[in-house]
């Protein structure tokens, strides 16, 4: 089992990756700073599962909060408004 | 279409595109069969694939065969590609039936 890095209210950046192949991450998101809205539970890498193999060691995936000022640059709604993305740790950064 | 490095065809939240047409359709009887295929190859007692390289084929497919074929076409040639893969199916095997239930379907049997 493996132990959660980032706890609720820390804010976090999507590493900025570009691999081929099955990732669980959207593009808008890379690059992007949030804050973890929440722990959602330890699961086997879907990016490993998704070639077959075990998806051990199993990892934390996070609910992330983008504001989406910070997604789109060009956004013309309110600083309030936010996005929800969940993600697994091995994509955030601590800030 | 863009063409962003790291960016696969599936992958397009935020792109540009027309509204969503939230409309009803029912089923035709392969889509639903594909989808109880699926279900029965994702079954925890079974686990002969998971969701996860479902999407890594559908992922796989490459932009035009992406964009061409419908949700459970998709699904149908991601399926056939890992059971290949996997060695349940044999590419030939495949064939010879594919042929032997067109030739079926064409009433020439």
């Amino acid at each position: 089992m493996t132990a959660a890095r980032f706890t609720p209210g820390m804010t976090v950046r999507v590493r900025r990756a570009f691999q081929p192949g099955h990732v669980r991450t959207p593009y808008y998101a890379r690059g992007k700073r949030g804050v973890v809205e929440r722990l959602c539970g330890i699961f086997a890498n879907p990016e490993e599962l998704a070639y077959g193999r075990s998806g051990e060691p199993k990892l934390p995936l996070y609910r992330v909060r983008f504001a989406q000022q910070e997604l789109w640059p060009d956004y013309r709604g309110t600083a309030h408004d936010t996005v929800d993305i969940e993600l697994y740790e091995h994509w955030l950064e601590p800030i | 279409m863009t063409n962003e490095p790291g960016r696969g065809v599936h992958d397009m939240g935020g792109l540009p595109a027309g509204p969503v047409k939230p409309n009803e359709h029912d089923y035709a009887m392969w889509e639903r069969q594909v989808d109880a295929l699926m279900v029965l190859l994702i079954n925890k007692s079974r686990r002969v694939i998971t969701v996860d390289e479902l999407r890594r084929g559908i992922e796989g497919l490459g932009a035009g065969a992406y964009d061409r074929l419908s949700y459970y076409e998709r699904w149908i040639a991601s399926i056939t590609q890992i059971l290949i893969e996997k060695g349940v199916i044999t590419n030939d095997e495949l064939g010879r039936r594919m042929e032997a239930v067109k030739a079926r379907f064409e009433g020439t049997t």
